[in-house]
């Protein structure tokens, strides 16, 4: 199975009439993987729910396979920025959710969810409930139930935030693994633009004015620095607006560092 | 203190009490309450120890038993169905919620008259009551618990591929659970004042009926029996739903470890 290609024409989203994202125009190609960067608030993540399938646009088409999107299907599946285990199941009964859900018979449920979990590095905690694990392993579980769910989609919503540097690594580095034996689209949502450089084929910016539209656009070959200046640009009021951003951060790291703009490209083969 | 460094005290408190029961009727007390015709602990003790050798004590007990656990069964297999499908289904709930809300407020023990017109025996009168009074309680937590689940859970099965019966066997029952057992705690309590209630009235057997039957032929320590017996059966049942319950939500956050 192959890849879905995503499609926003013209989408306006948002909740309770109020729009959070505008005309927001995108294409995904099948296969590919997408990353959306942007500050926190500027539709991410509301984004990610339109091509689930579970906010319905207020105007304009979201496009799965040139199909209009009505509802969530397994082929497109979320990894909430929340958390969004079933505090009742176990780690491993949380993986043998999506299994279930894709009809796997009942007797290879259990191997399989124990295969994932030791994928993403949980192999010693299958049978702990959501709360006897710390906020990084619930992310890596949830990881492992999205994966084992084999969707053509995969819409990842920062989904490795709350990881350490070490674990984040090798989690990109397992989902490059993965996408290598069961080729998906995936759009990856982060405002971390290492990460973005690192993974993506292809960066999208989304604006930081409110409602927000896609404010820059990059093909494999992007800088650090030319990503940075797209997450500042056209704000009149940016120091201000980055005071309680988590892109703060990675813009005060990255000015004094980088003569030399990196290449996406390079990074992804060091991988 | 430890958990064991507390038993003396509790135990220690009621031997307390009993002292001073003891004390009162022994020297038939009287200032403005009475305590001349009060039976004392012994009393109440040889009567007990004289009732528990009858066969009709334990009829009793079994008679009533039957009532509440039927009448509470009932009341927790159609409070949490009802409950969850006036909270996910508008249709439901528009045809459903209005009854509920006029029929909620009436106590249920003053549906004694209705009952023994409905109902062609005593026994199914008693039944229905015990059921009305736990119903509510139960339909209401349910309704609540239904309605503060998190989004979260739901969109994450629908995005599995779950549809609406997934969500409801996976995310809205096992979600609601603790919300549930808050209601049948508080309905297995009401359940005993209105079963007990109701065989005062009109029972021709069971604890409640006996409690009476004594103080009508003025045996006063047969009727603190019957309230001993009462006491003893309602904690003994409220505990078993608590176990029950405490089994059922092992995930929820302990004491202590909550974040
Ligand atoms: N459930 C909701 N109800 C109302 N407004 C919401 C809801 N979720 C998000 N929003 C609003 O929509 C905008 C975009 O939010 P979101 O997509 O979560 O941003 P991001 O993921 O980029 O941080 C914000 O202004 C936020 O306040
Ligand atoms: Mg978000």
């Amino acid at each position: 199975m192959s890849g879905l290609s995503l499609r926003a024409e013209r989408v306006t989203l948002g909740y309770g009439g109020r729009p959070a994202v505008r005309g927001l125009d995108l294409d995904v190609a099948a296969g590919e993987l997408l990353v959306v960067l942007g500050p926190s608030g500027c539709g991410k993540s509301t984004l990610l729910r339109a091509f689930a399938g579970l906010l319905p646009a207020m105007s304009g088409r979201v496009l799965a396979d040139g199909e209009p999107i009505t509802g969530p299907s397994a082929d497109r599946a979320l990894m909430f920025q929340d958390d969004a285990l079933l505090p009742w199941r176990t780690a491993r009964r949380n993986v043998e959710l999506a299994l279930a859900l894709r009809r796997v018979p009942r007797g290879r449920r259990r191997a399989e969810a124990e295969r994932w979990l030791a994928r993403v590095g949980l192999g010693d905690d299958a049978g702990r409930l959501p709360r006897e694990l710390s906020g990084g392993m619930r992310q890596r579980v949830q990881l492992a139930r999205t994966l084992a769910a084999g969707p053509r989609a995969i819409l990842m919503d920062e989904p490795f935030g709350a990881l350490d540097a070490q674990t984040r690594a090798s989690m990109q580095r397992l989902l490059l693994d993965v996408l290598a034996d069961a080729p998906a689209t995936v759009v990856f949502v982060t405002h971390d633009v290492d990460e973005a450089l690192l993974l993506g084929h292809r960066v999208v910016v989304l604006g930081r004015d409110r409602p927000a539209g896609v404010a820059a656009e990059f093909d494999g070959a992007a800088s650090r620095d030319e990503l940075l200046a797209a997450l500042g640009a056209g704000d009149p009021v940016k120091d201000d607006a980055l005071k309680d951003d988590a892109l703060k951060d990675d813009a005060l790291k990255g000015e004094p560092l980088k003569g030399e703009p990196l290449k996406g490209d390079v990074l992804k083969e060091a991988v | 203190m430890n958990r064991l460094h507390r038993w003396p005290v509790r135990v220690a408190s009621l031997l307390a009490a009993l002292a001073v029961w003891h004390l009162v009727t022994a020297a038939d007390l009287r200032f403005w309450v009475r305590f001349d015709r009060f039976p004392g602990p012994v009393d109440v003790v040889t009567e007990f120890g004289r009732q528990v050798e009858q066969g009709r004590y334990w009829q009793d007990i079994a008679q009533s038993l039957v009532r509440i656990l039927t009448g509470f069964v009932l009341a927790a297999v159609l409070g949490v169905a009802l409950g969850v499908a006036t909270a996910r289904s508008r249709w439901a709930g528009d045809v459903l919620q209005p009854l509920f809300e006029v029929a909620r407020p009436i106590p249920a023990i003053a549906l004694v008259p209705v009952a023994i017109l409905l109902f062609p025996a005593n026994e199914q009168g008693i039944v229905f009551i015990t059921f009305a009074a736990a119903f509510f309680p139960v339909l209401v937590s349910t309704r609540h618990a239904v309605k503060a689940l998190p989004v979260v859970w739901e969109d994450a099965v629908r995005t599995l591929g779950g549809g609406r019966w997934g969500v409801l066997l996976r995310v809205v029952l096992p979600g609601v659970l603790p919300g549930v057992f808050g209601g049948l705690s508080i309905g297995m309590g009401v359940a005993w004042i209105c079963v007990i209630s109701a065989e005062m009235i009109s029972g021709d057997f069971g604890v409640g009926y006996r409690t009476w039957q004594a103080y009508t032929i003025v045996d006063y320590p047969g009727v603190l029996v019957g309230m001993a017996t009462i006491g003893l059966l309602g904690w003994f049942t409220s505990a078993s739903v608590e176990l029950a319950g405490r089994r059922l939500t092992r995930w929820l956050p302990r004491e202590g470890e909550r974040t």
